[in-house]
C-alpha cells in the first residue's frame, strides 16, 4: 500500500492539506495504540503498526517536498542522484551562501536577515508552484530538478533559522 | 477490549468493570495524584487538606523514608539525608549533574560516571529512581485510600523535553513502586487535555511549562477531540529552582558570604530566596533576615529581581522560537498562551512571555494542578472506562535519535517533532574487508557531533558474514512507541543475522536491577508472586474472551468464515474452562492457540475499520 492509498488519495502532487489532515485524524481515531491499552497483545501490535504506517505517510504527503520525492521514486526515478546541478544555480546558491555568512558579523544583523529569511520563503512559494506545473505535465525529470533545488533552498533556510536562533 | 470501539454502539457485549484510574504529576518541587471522581478530575488530598505533596524524601536508619511535608522539616537540620529536586538526577550521570551548574547538596559516590549517581544516606545508598519510586509510593498510597481499592493503572507526566533515559528512569521508578503505568504523558499536552476540555478550546495553543527544574513549551493544535502536538522544545534544567538559586547567590554576594558555605547554609539560603520571590508575586519590595550562624539584613526589589531573572526567562524565549518554526507558524496562528508550572505565577515571566507571542497569557486555571487533572482524565480513558470518548492525544518526540557514523558524527534516523508511534529503518554497511561485527552507538540530540548528543546505549551485532567492505547490508530500525520509549533492532539483510535491544539508558539501570531491587524491599517481598501471576493470567483472558465475542457479534458474521468460526469458538470455549484452573502455563497456552487463530481475523476488523475511517463513513452509517 502507497502513503496516498493509506489516505485513500489518488497519486497526486496537488493535495488538499486540510483534507489529508482531516483523514489523518478519521486513521489516527481507529488504528491509535491508545485505543488498544487493554487489547490482546496482538492487536496492540497490529494497531501500532498501522499508527506507524499513518503517521510515515502523513509525515511524508504533508510536506511538499517529501511528498514531490515520494511521486518521484513511485514512477521509478531514483531521487539521490548526483548528478551535475545546472551551474548556474549553484553559483546563486553560492552567493546567498556568502551573504549569510556576511549577516553574521554584522552589528545589528536582525532586519537584514528577517529580510534573508522571507526571500529563501517566497522562492520555497515560487519552487512549489513550478513543482506542481511539471508534475501536472509528467515533466518528472524537470521535477527532480526542481526538487533538488528544493533542497538546496531547504538546507539555507534552516540556517538562517539558527542563526536567528543565535543571535537572539 | 479495544475491539469494542469499532463494534456497534449497544452491542458492546462485554460489561465494563469501573477500574480505578489516576494521574501522576512527578514534579521537580512537588507532586501530586488526581483522578475521576463523580465523573470530576480532582487532585486527591492528604488527610491533613494538602493536595502537593514536597517531593522531598528524608533517610533515617533502619526506618522507611519518610516523603513530603514531613521530610522538608529535616531539609535544614539533617541535609545530607533529606533528598529535594531529584528529578533533576533521572536518566543523568553524576557528570551531567555537575556541568549542568546545578550544586546539589547532596553526598554523591563518586563512581568514574559509571551508572546512575548514587546518594550516600543513613538508609543506604539510594539511587534517584529510588527516591523517586518512594514519592510514587506515598502517592500511591494517599490514592488507594482515597479512593478504597487498588489502582489498576496509572498516568504519569514527564516533562516534553526529557530525553529516552529519563523516560525510562521514570517508568523504572514507577515500575519499583508496583504502579501500572497506562502512559507516560508529556507534561504540557496533559495540561491542554486539563485546558482544553475544560474550555471547550479549538484552534493552535502554545503552552508554556515552567516547573521547579524543567522548562517546556509545547504548540499544540485542537481539533474535535484530538490534541495534535505541532511541535515541542524546552530545557529540562531550567526552572524556578534556578531562579532560586540567582536569587541566593545575589544574598551570598551582598551579604559576604563564602563561596563553599555548608550543605545547611545553602538549603537555608535557598528557603530564603523562594520565600522571597513568592513574596515579590504579590508586594513590591521583600524583605530579607538572615538569622542564626550569618546575620545579615536586606531587602528584593522588583527591579534588581528582574536584573536577576531576565536572563534566565529570556533561556526560555529561545526554544519558544525554535518550537514555532518547528511547526511551521508564526505567533500570529497561536490562539492563546496557556501557562502551567509554579514558577508562571511571577508577574515578570507572564510579561515575558507576553511580548514574544504579543498577547497576554492565561492564567485563570491553578498552573500547580492542571498538570495531574490532565494525566487524570487521561488515565481514566486508558484505564477503560470511557470506551466511547472521542479524546486522542498524538504526540511527538523532542529531541532527534540518530547513530554514530564514521568520524563521530551522528547521523539522525527521526528528527525531532516526529509524530509518535513512529519506525524509520535505515541502511549501513561494513568498512572493513572480513568486519564480522559491528558495534551500533545509539544517540539522542541536534549537534552534529556524538560527543554534544546525549549517548542512550550500545550494542553489537555479530555473526556478520565475512564479505567485501561496503557488500553487507545492515539494516538498523528504530522504533519509537507512544510512551516516547525507543527500541533499536538490527539485521544483516543478506543472511538474516537478527539482534534486538529495547534500549535501556547509559546512565540508568541495567537489566535485572528492578528486579533485585523489586526483591530488596519489604514489602514486595511478602507479595505472593504466584497468585498475582495467576490473577494477571485470568484477565488477560478474561480481556481475550471479552474482545472476542464483542468483535464476533459485531462483524462476525461478514468477517468470518464457516469453518474459522467453529475452530475459534472451540478454542474460545477451553479457554473458559481452563481459566478458571489454577495452572498458568496452560492459561497462557490457551490464550497464544486463540490469539494464533484468530490473527487473521483481527487485520480483517483493522482493515475493514480503517477502510470505513479513510471512506469518512461512520459505523452507525453502514
Amino acid at each position: 500500500m502507497n502513503h496516498f492509498e493509506v489516505f485513500n488519495l489518488p497519486v497526486s502532487f496537488e493535495i488538499d492539506t486540510d483534507n489529508l489532515a482531516q483523514r489523518y485524524r478519521d486513521l489516527q481515531r481507529v488504528v491509535h495504540p491508545d485505543k488498544y491499552v487493554n487489547a490482546p497483545d496482538r492487536e496492540r501490535r497490529l494497531a501500532m503498526q498501522k499508527a506507524v504506517q499513518v503517521n510515515e505517510a502523513f509525515q511524508i504527503l504533508k510536506n511538499p517536498l517529501n511528498r514531490g520525492l515520494y511521486i518521484l521514486q513511485l514512477q521509478g526515478i531514483d531521487t539521490n542522484d548526483n548528478s551535475a546541478m545546472d551551474s548556474e544555480f549553484l553559483i546563486e546558491q553560492m552567493d546567498l551562501r556568502e551573504e549569510l555568512a556576511d549577516l553574521r558579523e554584522k552589528t545589528q544583523p536582525f532586519n537584514a536577515l528577517s529580510n534573508f529569511i522571507n526571500r529563501l520563503e517566497k522562492n520555497k512559494t515560487f519552487l512549489i508552484d513550478i513543482l506542481s506545473q511539471q508534475f501536472a505535465q509528467k515533466e518528472y525529470q524537470l521535477a527532480l530538478e526542481s526538487t533538488k533545488k528544493f533542497q538546496f533552498f531547504k538546507r539555507l533556510h534552516e540556517e538562517a533559522l539558527s542563526l536567528e536562533e543565535d543571535f537572539f | 477490549m479495544a475491539l469494542l470501539q469499532i463494534s456497534e454502539p449497544g452491542q458492546s457485549a462485554a460489561p465494563h468493570q469501573h477500574r480505578i484510574a489516576a494521574g501522576i504529576d512527578l514534579g521537580t518541587t512537588n507532586s501530586l495524584v488526581a483522578s475521576i471522581r463523580s465523573g470530576l478530575a480532582e487532585t486527591l488530598p492528604d488527610i491533613e487538606g494538602h493536595h502537593l505533596l514536597p517531593s522531598i524524601v528524608h533517610y533515617a536508619k533502619d526506618e522507611p523514608a519518610i516523603v513530603g511535608n514531613a521530610a522538608k522539616q529535616f531539609a535544614n537540620t539533617d541535609p545530607l539525608n533529606t533528598i529535594a529536586s531529584v528529578k533533576r538526577l533521572m536518566g543523568r550521570g553524576l557528570k551531567d549533574v555537575k556541568t549542568t551548574g546545578t550544586r546539589l547538596p547532596y553526598d554523591f559516590i563518586e563512581n568514574e560516571g559509571q551508572g546512575m549517581p548514587m546518594i550516600r544516606t543513613a538508609a543506604g545508598d539510594k539511587s534517584p529512581v529510588q527516591v523517586s519510586a518512594d514519592i510514587l509510593n506515598a502517592l500511591k498510597k494517599r490514592a488507594e485510600e482515597t479512593l478504597d481499592g487498588e489502582l489498576s493503572g496509572v498516568v504519569i507526566t514527564v516533562p516534553a523535553y526529557f530525553d529516552d533515559a529519563q523516560r525510562q528512569a521514570t517508568k523504572d521508578a514507577a515500575t519499583l513502586a508496583g504502579l501500572n503505568v497506562l502512559r507516560l504523558l508529556n507534561e504540557p499536552t496533559a495540561a491542554a487535555v486539563a485546558y482544553g476540555l475544560d474550555k471547550g478550546a479549538e484552534g493552535i495553543y502554545a503552552i508554556y511549562d515552567l516547573g521547579g527544574g524543567t522548562f517546556d513549551i509545547s504548540i499544540l493544535r485542537l481539533h474535535h477531540g484530538i490534541f495534535e502536538v505541532m511541535a515541542t522544545a524546552g530545557n529540562s534544567a531550567l526552572g524556578g529552582d534556578d531562579i532560586d538559586r540567582s536569587i541566593a547567590q545575589w544574598i551570598m554576594q551582598e551579604a559576604n558570604i563564602a563561596d563553599d558555605a555548608e550543605h545547611h547554609h545553602i538549603r537555608q539560603l535557598l528557603d530564603v530566596a523562594r520565600t522571597a520571590k513568592e513574596t515579590l508575586t504579590t508586594q513590591d519590595i521583600a524583605p530579607i533576615q538572615l538569622e542564626g550562624h550569618i546575620k545579615w539584613q536586606g531587602e528584593l526589589t522588583h527591579a534588581q529581581l528582574n536584573q536577576l531573572i531576565d536572563p534566565l526567562i529570556h533561556k526560555t524565549i529561545t526554544p519558544c522560537r525554535r518550537a514555532m518554526h518547528d511547526a511551521g507558524l508564526t505567533v500570529e496562528h497561536i490562539k492563546e498562551i496557556v501557562m502551567v508550572g509554579g514558577a508562571t505565577r511571577m508577574p515578570r515571566v507572564r510579561e515575558k512571555v507576553g511580548d514574544f507571542f504579543k498577547r497576554s497569557p492565561h492564567t485563570d486555571i491553578d498552573p500547580d494542578k492542571v498538570v495531574a487533572i490532565g494525566a487524570a482524565i487521561q488515565a481514566d480513558i486508558l484505564a477503560g472506562n470511557k470506551p466511547d470518548d472521542e479524546m486522542l492525544l498524538l504526540d511527538v518526540i523532542p529531541l532527534s535519535l540518530g547513530l554514530e557514523t564514521m568520524g563521530g558524527l551522528s547521523e539522525k534516523i527521526i528528527p525531532r517533532n516526529t509524530t509518535i508511534p513512529v519506525a524509520k529503518a535505515q541502511e549501513f554497511t561494513t568498512f572493513k574487508d572480513g568486519q564480522t561485527a559491528m558495534l551500533l552507538h545509539i544517540v539522542q540530540g541536534e549537534r552534529e557531533l556524538v560527543l554534544d548528543c546525549r549517548s542512550l546505549a550500545r550494542f553489537e551485532l555479530r555473526g556478520i558474514p565475512k564479505m567485501v567492505s561496503g557488500s553487507a547490508r545492515i539494516r538498523v530500525t528504530f522504533q519509537v512507541d507512544a510512551d516516547g520509549l525507543l527500541s533499536v533492532s538490527a539485521t544483516e539483510e543478506t543472511t538474516g543475522v537478527h539482534s534486538e535491544i529495547i534500549v535501556k539508558p547509559s546512565y540508568g539501570l541495567q537489566d535485572g536491577d528492578i528486579e533485585r531491587m523489586l526483591k530488596d524491599s519489604l514489602e514486595h517481598a511478602k507479595y505472593d508472586i504466584a497468585a498475582r501471576t495467576l490473577r494477571e493470567q485470568q484477565v488477560e483472558a478474561d480481556s481475550v474472551i471479552n474482545a472476542l465475542r464483542a468483535a464476533i457479534q459485531a462483524d462476525g458474521h461478514y468477517l468470518l468464515k464457516h469453518q474459522e468460526f467453529l475452530k475459534i469458538n472451540a478454542a474460545l470455549n477451553d479457554l473458559l474452562k481452563i481459566k478458571e484452573g489454577t495452572d498458568v502455563k496452560a492459561i497462557k497456552k490457551a490464550i497464544e492457540h486463540l490469539d494464533n487463530l484468530t490473527q487473521s481475523y483481527a487485520e480483517r476488523r483493522m482493515d475493514s475499520a480503517i477502510h470505513r475511517a479513510v471512506k469518512g463513513q461512520h459505523v452507525d452509517e453502514l
